[in-house]
């Protein structure tokens, strides 16, 4: 190995820096300037590398100094490709807007029709409560619609039930109770279930009734459950839904559930001391629910001895209209792309 | 149901307000949707007094001084004989209305300024009196509002009665349920204490004859007891005016005593009363049977209904006199004429009432109280009310009464268990508090201290089993007293239904792609040969849309030309919904999803003015995307369409739908639209799965498919090259990529097609197409020779394929 005096290796280092300095200023473009870091700088070919291959033919004791030497040249190259680098990349920052405040290009907003956000919105705060969506056929058998869900048979009860046959014994489902029934025949209890669905009336359409509409019926079945449940789980229900409010249960009648109540939940205009919303009493009608009645029990096979259940039915159109302020139930069939596009978000 | 709050005080005398009555009846009976006060005409008069009096000559006028409590005598002149100085009038002031419409100014008579009108029982619509005006009998100070001081004014209770409730069909009614929930006794209105009743009655199983009339029951199924009771020496005229208010008070109109009276009795005691003129009826005799075919008869209405044999009449000797439980006839109907009455107060069948108030189309007060079910035990006792009650307001004399039929049956009582009532509203109702609140409303309770028998009144009809009686419990305590904790609950046994789910995700997918959904009604118009594949509804809302839409592609439709109609060119519209499709004789319904855009792909811009039209290309996206949401992971192909659609969409090698261009009625202006139409799955009328067999590998499925595998990602670089065929028209783009695949081996990335040209620089029926091939070899990088050995491999596989060649130049 030739022994290398610090002076040498110091005037080496310099030429090293005076000349990668001078092709890094001469480099024009990007390409260039790759080819002079491979040519000073490359870690395998590089004249850095034969300089620092020659630092081990200098004498111990003048090793330390000619390292700092050898870092602070390599440093100062570095810097320089480095900005140079910066000075020769295209301008990708420089894009000028002449004014800011124009609009963004957006795309179409979707949007889910309100009867749909309501019932989600059910689903949503129910699921909390482990339940699960069932569904069910809109034609059906009027046992399924009627029979099963102990109408009596050719009783003014039914006329709240304007009907809409198919034939004989097929008929569009007045309500989504049948999917009760259909779901007690299926699955064994414990049954925790919302039904979302449309369903038929022979109503005329006006401003206030639409002869096919949403429900979403609710339905419990298992041992031990009571009148508590019932209460308990629909002023959840009304508090998350509603925001915090008061709920009311009062008597009615249903075919199908024993007792029957009718849920009230404080009028958000007036806050319960009566206005023309509420007319004057203070509470607004949100839903019709009750026990499951046994003879409902009965007819899917289950024990109504051994299980009890409670079930409620609800109509998000009405919430739908109530909490939009649409003034007219036709709206919402009409699909006028204007008021869906009020609901995209 | 409208409810006098002071005709109810005559049967339960309650100490409640008609708010708190509101609120009692809402919480515990039967809804009260409203109320409104009655002769609210008459808020704006006072109590005022004459304080000083004088005749203004040569007329019949007087010159009064008027204290009306304002705190100056208002001078006022008044044309009655009877002013007194010292007593108290109803006072009209001036701006006041009268109840005729009248307006009170302030004007001068003869000189003298009147400042306001002191008025007679005529005046304030009470009565036809108008000798004199009305002084009152009050300690009341002037001032005070006129019905604070006279019994006038009343609140009409507007309630709402549910079909198991009949007996809550009258006053009496609501007045057993106020004395339960108030504690108060029911009392017997003043009006129908001193009523004359009549002699014993002849009572007959089948039939029976009393003095000159006779009444045979052809069956005592349809009509289970009939009374009949003679009123002679009847004076037809105005009602009583305590009558004549009754009937006002619930909103009825005063018509004379005879019907008048027939009404009390029908919102009294909830019991239908029909008065026939006696002399009318030919052979005085009542038959009551069902019509014989032919028969007819001209109703109250003045209707020619023709009868068959559903109806049930009331028959003379020769022919039809009133629709039993329905209507009376023109014929026998009571006249200012009629002297002598024969009432008629039944218990009818509910079915043929009701059979026959279909077939005539006549809903009345009578038939829809019979259908729910009347208290055939109170028949003769409320025969003998009305009766007497006709009597004492028409001069009249009781005569006979006449009661054929079956004594009631028992009714069959009904086991209650304490246990069961805890068990379903929760630990808090004994079995003390059980008895009480059943016996308080009427019911019979017999039993131990675990279980009771529990005899419902004869008015009920609605107590069949434990859990009626259970509800009365629940109701009378209240709903608001009972538990309301929420606890925690097993989970339940039912996996979500697919079709909720998958149509969940499809939603999602559309509207984040920008699309609006609809719910629009599913009736459709047929025209011709249509008709036969769809279902059509028997008794449909309009014979302009009698059938159920067999595609949501009509509906879709439809609904982009009402948008059109109001200039709405850029619809971007789907929906999820049923499709029914006829089957033998029923139908199967399909889960479907439908989409419809047309116009503007998006909004305007400053950069964009005239954004372009959706076509082809997005319908085919967007049935892609809806097919992807719906079945994730799955093979997915859009292939020429037939039958006119654009393209058939295949999910794993099955038929699921199809992009189709919509023909719509549009106007010139308008972009052309596109339709998607994909069927999610049936909605079958079976369960999901078999019973108690939670199947939990459903879920997955439910998900979406198979996990997703990983790869690990590309260390090597990839090489890329450009291929441009002339493709004859005959050769899809799909072809050639897949022969581009099948030849580019492993090593092929992906092949995009970029281009397409047509023009003048290729061949008559060719396009050049061009693909952009990405290789890349997992653990090297591809050597120049290796990517030029594939591209000749290409070249000559798609040669000897398809025939097509590469472009020159
Ligand atoms: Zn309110």
């Amino acid at each position: 190995m030739t022994p290398l005096t610090l002076q040498e290796f110091t005037a080496l280092v310099s030429s090293f820096q005076d000349e990668a300095g001078a092709a890094i200023d001469g480099a024009d473009s990007a390409e260039s300037l790759e080819a002079t870091r491979t040519k000073y700088l490359g870690r395998a070919h590089g004249w850095l590398k034969d300089i620092s291959a020659k630092l081990a033919q200098l004498d111990k004791g003048d090793r330390a100094a000619a390292g700092r030497l050898f870092n602070d040249a390599r440093l100062a190259v570095e810097a320089a490709m480095e900005s140079r680098q910066g000075a020769l990349a295209p301008a990708r920052a420089g894009i000028t807007l002449a004014d800011p405040t124009m609009p963004a290009r957006r795309a179409w907003k979707g949007a889910v029709h309100p009867v749909t956000a309501v019932i989600d919105e059910m689903i949503e705060i129910f699921r909390e409560l482990g339940f699960t969506v069932a569904l069910g056929p809109e034609a059906e058998s009027s046992w399924y619609n009627f029979g099963s869900l102990n109408f009596p048979a050719d009783h003014p009860a039914m006329d709240l039930h304007d009907t809409l046959y198919i034939s004989d014994d097929l008929l569009l489902r007045t309500h989504t109770s049948p999917v009760q029934t259909r779901t007690l025949q299926g699955y064994a209890p414990p049954i925790r279930v919302l039904i979302p669905g449309n369903v038929h009336r022979r109503d005329p359409f006006d401003a206030s009734h639409a002869p096919t509409f949403a429900q979403v019926e609710g339905l419990v079945v298992d041992e031990g459950i009571t009148f508590a449940d019932l209460k308990a789980t629909l002023t959840h229900f009304a508090n998350r839904f509603f925001g915090s409010t008061k709920t009311r249960f009062r008597p009615s009648y249903f075919p199908f559930t024993e007792p029957s109540a009718e849920m009230d939940v404080l009028c958000g205009v007036c806050k319960g001391s009566g206005c023309s919303v509420c007319k004057q009493s203070g509470w607004i009608e949100i839903l019709g629910s009750g026990l499951v009645h046994p003879a409902v029990l009965d007819s899917a096979g289950v024990d109504s001895e051994k299980y009890t259940g409670w079930a409620f039915g609800m109509g998000p159109g009405r919430t739908a209209l109530a909490r939009h302020g649409i003034p007219d139930i036709r709206i919402l069939y009409d699909s006028d792309v204007r008021f869906l596009q009020q609901f995209a978000r | 149901m409208n409810i006098s709050h002071e005709w109810l005080k005559a049967f339960v005398p309650h100490a409640l307000s008609a708010e708190q009555l509101r609120d009692l009846l809402t919480a515990h009976v039967a809804t009260v949707e409203g109320f409104e006060r009655t002769r609210t005409e008459l808020s704006a008069f006072v109590v005022g007094q004459v304080v000083e009096s004088e005749k203004i000559p040569e007329t019949r006028l007087s010159f009064n001084k008027v204290d009306d409590g304002s705190g100056s005598l208002l001078e006022v002149v008044c044309g009655a004989p009877n002013v007194t100085v010292g007593a108290k009038y109803p006072f009209a002031r001036s701006g006041t209305t009268m109840p005729g419409g009248l307006l009170i100014e302030k004007r001068k008579i003869r000189g003298f300024t009147s400042n306001g009108m002191l008025c007679s029982p005529r005046e304030l619509g009470l009565g036809d009196d108008h000798d004199g005006i009305l002084e009152l009998t009050t300690d009341a100070a002037t001032g005070t509002p006129l019905l604070d001081v006279l019994p006038l004014s009343d609140t009409r209770l507007v309630v709402d009665v549910l079909p198991n409730r009949p007996d809550l069909l009258s006053h009496q009614g609501f007045a057993r349920e106020v004395s339960a929930l108030t504690n108060t006794p029911v009392a017997v209105p003043a009006e129908l204490g001193a009523i004359p009743l009549p002699p014993t009655a002849v009572i007959g199983a089948r039939e029976a004859k009393a003095g000159a009339i006779a009444v045979r029951l052809a069956d005592t199924a349809d009509c289970p007891r009939y009374c009949a009771v003679v009123v002679r020496g009847v004076k037809v005229g105005p009602s009583p005016d305590w009558l004549r208010a009754r009937v006002e008070s619930v909103g009825g109109r005063s018509i004379n005593n005879v019907v008048d009276a027939t009404n009390y009795v029908l919102h009294g005691l909830g019991q239908p009363v029909h008065a026939f003129d006696l002399a009318k009826l030919g052979g005085s005799t009542i038959n009551v049977r069902r019509a014989r075919p032919g028969e007819s008869l001209v109703t109250l209405d003045g209707v020619d209904r023709t009868l068959d044999g559903s109806v049930l009449v009331i028959a003379d000797a020769d022919r039809p006199v009133a629709l039993a439980g329905i209507m009376g006839g023109k014929a026998s109907e009571v006249t200012e004429s009629t002297t002598d009455v024969l009432l008629e107060v039944a218990a009818f069948s509910a079915k043929v009432v009701r059979g026959g108030r279909r077939l005539v189309g006549l809903n009345t007060d009578a038939s829809y109280r019979y259908e729910r079910g009347i208290d055939d035990v109170a028949v003769p006792r409320i025969a003998a009310v009305a009766a007497g009650l006709l009597a004492s307001v028409s001069g009249g004399t009781v005569e006979h009464m006449v009661v054929v039929g079956d004594m009631p049956a028992p009714r069959p009582p009904v086991s209650l268990r304490v246990a069961r009532v805890g068990r379903l509203l929760g630990d808090v109702v004994n079995g003390a508090e059980t008895r009480a609140l059943l016996e308080s409303i009427g019911f019979g309770v017999t039993g131990g201290s675990e279980t009771f028998t529990v005899t419902a009144p004869s008015w009920r009809h609605d107590i069949a089993r434990d859990v009626d009686l259970i509800e009365e419990v629940a109701r009378l305590r209240g709903y608001d007293r009972l538990p309301d904790t929420l606890t925690g609950a097993r989970p339940g046994n039912v996996p979500d239904h697919p079709m909720h789910t998958v149509s969940s995700r499809v939603r999602a997918a559309l509207t984040a792609l920008g699309l609006l959904e609809i719910r629009p009604l599913p009736y459709v118009a047929a025209s011709g040969s249509d008709a036969n594949v769809l279902v059509r509804v028997r008794n449909p809302l309009g014979e302009d849309e009698p059938f159920l839409r067999r595609r949501l592609a009509d509906t879709l439709a439809r609904r982009a030309e009402y948008n059109l109609t109001r200039m709405q060119g850029d619809v971007r519209i789907f929906e999820i919904g049923t499709a029914f499709i006829p089957e033998g004789s029923g139908l199967r319904e399909e889960m479907r999803v439908g989409a419809l855009v047309m116009g503007a792909r998006r909004p305007a811009h400053f950069t964009e003015p005239v954004p372009p039209a959706y076509d082809a290309w997005d319908a085919k996206a967007l049935g892609e995307a809806i097919t992807i949401a719906a079945w994730p992971g799955a093979r997915v192909s859009l292939a020429a369409g037939t039958a006119g659609d654009l393209w058939t969409v295949t999910v794993d090698g099955t038929v699921v739908g199809r992009v189709y261009q919509a023909a719509l009625d549009a106007p010139i202006w308008a972009s052309p639209a596109f339709g998607i139409e994909i069927t999610l799955g049936d909605m079958p009328a079976t369960p999901v799965a078999a019973r108690g067999a939670h199947n939990y590998a459903d879920r997955a499925g439910a998900a979406g498919g198979a996990h997703v595998r990983y790869r690990s990602l590309p260390s090597t670089p990839a090489a890329e090259f450009d291929l441009a065929f002339v493709v004859p028209d005959s050769i899809g783009a799909a072809q050639v990529e897949s022969a581009l695949r099948t030849a580019g081996g492993d090593l092929l990335e992906s092949v995009v097609v970029f281009d397409e040209y047509r023009g003048d620089k290729v061949p008559p029926g060719t396009r050049s197409l061009a693909w952009r091939l990405t290789f890349r070899h997992p653990e090297r990088t591809l050597r120049e020779k290796e990517i030029e050995g594939r591209r000749a491999q290409l070249l000559k596989s798609l040669k000897e394929e398809l025939g097509i060649v590469v472009r020159a130049g």
